[in-house]
């Protein structure tokens, strides 16, 4: 392993590598920060550029471009509550509600040491753990997937402050009832599409994170506008506050980044899991955790409330190039992406990647580490000018977000009716928000729909329809009974608390 | 039972999973598939009673804390025509061009948000867009259709 180290960091710290690095931090920073545009994008965008590159050199510019794209996300889901890819939804439970409170640029440093922390991490538990990990992530069944997407959601549960369990509940089913229109994966008969066309495809994961986000947002802040409880938000929005840390932030970021990042990178390890279920794991896991006083602030601007999801997602980032690189299957869409580059390059990733290419498997482990220092250099400096985005006021702001909504559909689809779509979702979120329908559950379960029911059908047909491989393997069985545990719990404090 | 927004929207959500269960069962799969332990429409009818048990739930269980909105403070009317202002630059976007109309959703936006500093309101409309665009188009490659600008021989 050593041997294999020092070819990574012989081949990573190259002028040309390090120059890669910078440029797909700083490209993937404002790509990603643009709402629409994340890391996929990015990256896609990205691949032309790399084939004039060595595999390597090409793999480390994606790379970067990656861990940029996921802390430029990180951004746009602080500061304007408009999170750009699902893995950035979580963050802003807190760091909107903190920028809020006008500690926008602390928000966006916890953010950034955060994904440091939770990446660096990571590439350590990654240049350890990759062997053996492969091999725990292959023995994963389609009845754990199912199970684990359903703890997933219920964690969701503890996301909802008192009161709001079955209103998330609701949210969660309307958000797999979405994500069910169009094409079923397997048969491609079209459902709830009323013979219209451009339902074929079901609808976007933008398009539905646009509206209940972003749109139904600047709605919310118009409607709300003379609202006396609003109004003094509005005012603390243009301070932009310090970047720095105190002892005490320091104290609850140096607990809950440790876990968040085992969290994070176990299920960025879990093929087609990635950062989203990660962060919100990350997120709920933390709450659960924390004492009952810190437990109040989740929501309104906790910073283990923010550092979880983000050392979460950048630890799953990570993660996700485990089944990539050692078996060939990808973690996450974003990795997808990247393994087509891989193939283009003639390099099938695999098991033998090692003894084959093992200048690109240890290079690549190399630069996020390279990348997360790079990241924070670039970042760290820059957050007053990047948080100066909420000195814009009002009148410009809420125009410029429908604007950016409008364009991510745009760019995508070409199509009036994902614009009317994304409209009239985001009238219908943002009149729930205004009786506090919580809208990240509808996000989550939205995301996972498709690869739940995929995981269904596979557990159903394989126990041929009976409902026993629930509890047939200790597995799956371990992982719904956490989720039983994390309802009676809710219902147990709920009592309580009466 | 005391009614009150929360129960009525709970009430439609009900209605609304009815409706999805009605259309989950009304899926067309085909004859072999009709009988098997999953097809296209298995999951949907999951989904519908999920809707039904949930919403019904929150329709019989008494209500913790009430919600109380006080519409006399909300701007239903400017958000109204911010909606009808998106509309429109949705229904024209395509053919008329992203330039024009995205700036004149901008520029419209500001005026009916209240604002009247009408040279920010043109810098950050116009000149904005045209960056912004020059930013997609011409760094990215990201394509943006554009009749109008193609008509005045600006685009290719």
């Amino acid at each position: 392993m050593i041997e294999g180290i020092l070819i990574g960091l012989t081949t990573a710290l190259t002028l040309q590598n390090i120059l890669m690095v910078m440029v797909g931090c700083f490209f993937g920073t404002i790509i990603g920060m643009l709402p629409g545009l994340g890391p996929m994008t990015a990256i896609a965008l990205m691949i032309p550029i790399t084939y004039g590159f060595d595999p390597a050199t090409g793999l480390i510019l994606m790379a970067g471009v990656y861990y940029g794209a996921v802390f430029g996300g990180s951004t746009s889901s602080i500061l304007l509550n408009a999170p750009g890819v699902p893995g950035t939804v979580a963050t802003s439970f807190d760091g909107y509600p903190m920028a809020q409170q006008g500690k926008a640029g602390k928000a966006l440093a916890i953010a950034a040491w955060s994904s440091f922390a939770g990446g660096t991490l990571s590439a350590i538990y990654l240049l350890f753990m990759a062997p053996s990990l492969s091999k725990v992530s292959l023995s994963f069944r389609s009845p754990d997937y199912f199970a684990l997407m359903i703890l997933g959601l219920t964690a969701i549960a503890a996301f909802s402050s008192k009161g709001q369990f079955l209103k998330a509940m609701m949210m969660v089913v309307l958000g797999l009832m979405l994500a069910s229109v169009g094409q079923d994966s397997l048969s491609d008969i079209t459902r709830f599409t009323f013979d219209n066309m451009n339902l074929t495809d079901g609808i976007s994961f933008v398009l539905v994170v646009m509206a209940t986000f972003a749109m139904s947002e600047a709605l919310t802040i118009i409607l709300k506008r003379n609202d006396p409880t609003s109004a003094a938000k509005q005012v603390s929005l243009t301070e932009l506050g310090s970047i720095k840390i105190n002892k005490e932030e320091r104290s609850k970021m140096y607990k809950t980044i440790p876990r968040s990042s085992i969290i994070g990178f176990l299920i960025g390890v879990l093929p087609g899991a990635g950062a989203t279920i990660a962060s919100f794991l990350a997120y709920g896991m933390e709450r659960n955790v924390v004492n009952d006083e810190e437990k109040e602030k989740f929501g309104k601007g906790s910073v283990n409330g923010l550092s979880a999801p983000e050392t979460a997602n950048n630890a799953a980032c990570s993660g996700s190039f485990v089944p990539m690189l050692t078996l060939g299957i990808p973690g996450s869409g974003t990795t997808a992406v990247m393994l087509g580059a891989l193939l283009g390059f003639g390099v099938q990733p695999g098991p033998r990647l090692y003894m084959t290419n093992p200048e690109i498997f240890w290079s690549i482990i190399m630069s996020m580490y390279i990348g997360m220092v790079i990241l924070l250099i670039l970042n760290l400096p820059l957050i007053p000018y990047i948080a100066r985005i909420l000195a814009v006021p009002k009148n410009y702001l809420i125009p410029l977000i429908l604007f950016f909504s409008v364009t991510g559909i745009y760019v995508m689809s070409f199509n009036n009716f994902d614009i009317y779509l994304m409209i009239g979702i985001a009238v219908v979120a943002t009149f729930l928000r205004l009786y506090d329908f919580p809208m990240p559950p509808l996000i989550l379960a939205f995301v996972l729909g498709g690869l739940m029911e995929e995981n269904l059908r596979r557990s159903l047909l394989l126990s041929n329809g009976s409902w026993e491989f629930l509890w047939d393997r200790t597995l799956t069985l371990c992982i719904l009974l956490t989720t039983i545990l994390i309802v009676v719990w809710h219902f147990y404090k709920s009592i309580i608390r009466k | 039972m005391n009614i009150n927004t929360t129960k009525i929207i709970s009430l439609l959500f009900f209605i609304f999973s009815a409706f999805y269960l009605y259309t989950a069962y009304q899926i067309q799969v085909f004859a072999f598939d009709e009988n098997a332990p999953f097809n296209a429409r298995t999951f949907p009818i999951y989904l519908g009673y999920a809707g039904l048990f949930f919403s019904g739930l929150k329709i019989i269980l008494p209500e913790p804390n009430t919600i109380k909105v006080d519409h006399k403070n909300l701007e239903y009317k400017k958000t109204a025509i911010l909606i009808v202002i998106a509309i429109i630059y949705g229904a024209t976007i395509l053919k008329v061009g992203y330039f024009l109309t995205t700036s004149l959703f901008l520029f419209s936006s500001y005026y009916f948000l209240g604002e009247r500093r009408w040279v920010l309101m043109f810098l950050l409309s116009f000149p904005f867009v045209a960056a912004f665009m020059y930013l997609l188009h011409g760094v990215l490659d990201i394509y943006l259709r554009d009749p109008f600008l193609k008509s005045i021989g600006v685009m290719g």
